[in-house]
Formats: structure tokens, C-alpha cells, sequence
């Protein structure tokens, strides 16, 4: 009996926890390197519609997004489907074409992602994509999440 | 004397406190990060016509879907469910001239969606989403066929995808909307 008590009293307890910040600081590098702070304030809802066949898009410099959706008042309300393009809310329509070649010029290959809500109406995408030939900026994506 | 005064001066400062702030620093950046990846459906539009009549297309090479408001599927004016699209695409794609009805080559085929203008957007995408299936799959199988390895794998940009790529040309039409 004394001898299992001796025996425990022996035996050193406790995890070793001097490595913890070195862990700690490896997971903050990771996550500061990662990090993507949100570049705009956006001012419309957008439920992202779900897709099987997608594809990744790999270089995100030469990304330019357009978001349609219902616009948020706040307090939770949405109203008329509107179009947001960087940080403004985009009045009329026929503007897109300007900005868009704007963008263009700075960037030949630019790609438009067109960040849709699931439940808008196609027509109004079909006017941005109007604009958007008329501009030149021919190459889009359907921004969607993937099928679970 | 010497010796105390020495003593005082050596102080270490407290490192125990470092994982704290390390953690907090970590939390913060937890919660801003947004790992988004980009992911969605490619499209390349036509550009406008400078008054250039497009080239005929003989109709056995098209393929009309149609969708209205409601999710209902019309191909070439027949009814279909939204289902059953998949398998229509690929064998209209597929057929080389077989059936005389649909396409001749793969290299001809056109699918052409139409929508309404007050067709949600989701609906659309499910269907443009079954298009693209339909072309995922006959060029899986024509890259196990060939190559003994699935189509997803052949590197971007390399020969053999192109290749596949040649094979099956994404031909797929974005007609402009009725009113209504």
C-alpha cells in the first residue's frame, strides 16, 4: 500500500507550457498572412445562389465585382433591387459601362464577378450584362457557392 | 554593497504575459478573417455586333431552353423537367450526326438559354449549371477515354486540356430576355 503511494507522489504533473506562445505566434502569423479585411461596405443583401459546377477563379487582381441585390435600409428592411459597384450604389444603369471601361483600361484582363442575390430578377443582371459588352469587359462569373 | 546594486539592476522582464497578448491579437484576427474563395461559374460574352448579321446556324445545331418565371422548361418547344436537362445537353451534344434532329458535331452544337425577365436568378443558374455539367461530363469522359485520367486533373493550361477542351467547345448562348 505505501509502496503505490510513494510511487505517486513520484511522478511529476503538468504539461509543459513554455512552447504555448511560439504555437500561439506561429497560428497569429498564419491568420495575419491570410487575412483579407473587407474592402467594401456593402449596401446591398446577397445570398449567394448554390452551383455543382464551378470553377475557382486563381488570380484575384484581376477580380472587379458587381453586386446586385435588394438594398438594405437598415433595421433589417430591403427595398428595390439595386446595383453596387465598389463602394456606391449605382443610379443609372447606364453608367456601368463607363466605370466598367475605366476599369478595363487599367486592367486589360479584367474578370467582372457578377455577385448576384438567388432571389433577383435575371432582368436586371441581363442589363448589367449589356452594359458590360458595351463596355468591353466580356469576361464574366457567376459568383455562386459551392453544393453541399 | 557592490554585489546588491547589481543584483537589482539584472531584472528580466516578465515574459508570462506574452502568450496573452499573443492570444489576443490571434482572436482578433480570427474573427476579422474572411477566408472567401472566389468560386462561381465562367462566362465569356459576346461582344456587340457592329451591325454584322450573325453567321446562320442550321437549326438541327441549336438548342433552345427556355425558362419562364416559374422554373418551367421548354426545350425546343417541347416541355421537360429541369432534371432531365442534364442528359438532353449531352446527347445533343454528343451525337456526331446520328440522329438527324440533333447536333452534327460537338464542334456545332450551340445551347442557347432563354429566359424571362422576371425568371429569379437561381433558377437560371441551376439551369446554366446543368449546361455546364453536361459539358463537364463528356469532357471527363473523353479524357479517360484518351488519357486514362479524369479531365479535372489535367493541369491549366497544358496541352492534353486544351486538346479536350478543342473537343467539346463551350458553345453556350445567353439570349436577351422577353418582356414580361
Amino acid at each position: 500500500m505505501s509502496k503505490f503511494k510513494k510511487k505517486q507522489a513520484n511522478t511529476k504533473q503538468g504539461v509543459p507550457t513554455s512552447a504555448m506562445p511560439d504555437v500561439v505566434f506561429m497560428l497569429l502569423i498564419f491568420f495575419m498572412v491570410t487575412t483579407v479585411l473587407r474592402e467594401v461596405e456593402l449596401q446591398v443583401q446577397i445570398d449567394y445562389a448554390v452551383a455543382e459546377n464551378i470553377e475557382k477563379i486563381e488570380q484575384k487582381r484581376l477580380v472587379s465585382y458587381i453586386y446586385i441585390g435588394p438594398e438594405r435600409l437598415g433595421a433589417g428592411r430591403l427595398g428595390e433591387t439595386r446595383v453596387q459597384i465598389d463602394d456606391a450604389l449605382v443610379d443609372d444603369i447606364n453608367a456601368i459601362r463607363n466605370i466598367m471601361y475605366d476599369k478595363l483600361m487599367e486592367q486589360p484582363r479584367l474578370i467582372v464577378s457578377l455577385r448576384v442575390d438567388r432571389d433577383s430578377e435575371f432582368g436586371i443582371v441581363t442589363d448589367v450584362q449589356q452594359e458590360l459588352r458595351h463596355a468591353g469587359t466580356l469576361r464574366i462569373n457567376y459568383s455562386t457557392r459551392r453544393q453541399i | 554593497m557592490l554585489n546588491r546594486k547589481r543584483k537589482r539592476e539584472s531584472a528580466d522582464i516578465d515574459g508570462s504575459s506574452l502568450a496573452d497578448i499573443a492570444f489576443l491579437l490571434l482572436i482578433f484576427f480570427l474573427v476579422v478573417t474572411t477566408i472567401d474563395v472566389d468560386t462561381g461559374i465562367g462566362l465569356v460574352l459576346p461582344p456587340i455586333p457592329d451591325d454584322i448579321e450573325p453567321p446562320p446556324v442550321r437549326e438541327r445545331n441549336l438548342m433552345n431552353i427556355l425558362v419562364n418565371e416559374r422554373g418551367m422548361v421548354l426545350i425546343n418547344e417541347q416541355p421537360a423537367a429541369i432534371a432531365t436537362v442534364r442528359e438532353r445537353v449531352k446527347e445533343f451534344i454528343d451525337n456526331n450526326g446520328v440522329d438527324p434532329d440533333l447536333s452534327e458535331s460537338p464542334d456545332d452544337a450551340i445551347v442557347s438559354i432563354k429566359t424571362d425577365r422576371r425568371t429569379p436568378y437561381n433558377i437560371y443558374i441551376d439551369m446554366l449549371d446543368e449546361v455546364m455539367g453536361a459539358y463537364e461530363e463528356l469532357r471527363h469522359a473523353a479524357s479517360m477515354e484518351r488519357f486514362g485520367v479524369p479531365f479535372s486533373s489535367l493541369s491549366q493550361g497544358s496541352e492534353r486540356r486544351a486538346e479536350i477542351q478543342e473537343m467539346y467547345p463551350k458553345k453556350i448562348s445567353i439570349a436577351e430576355p422577353d418582356e414580361g
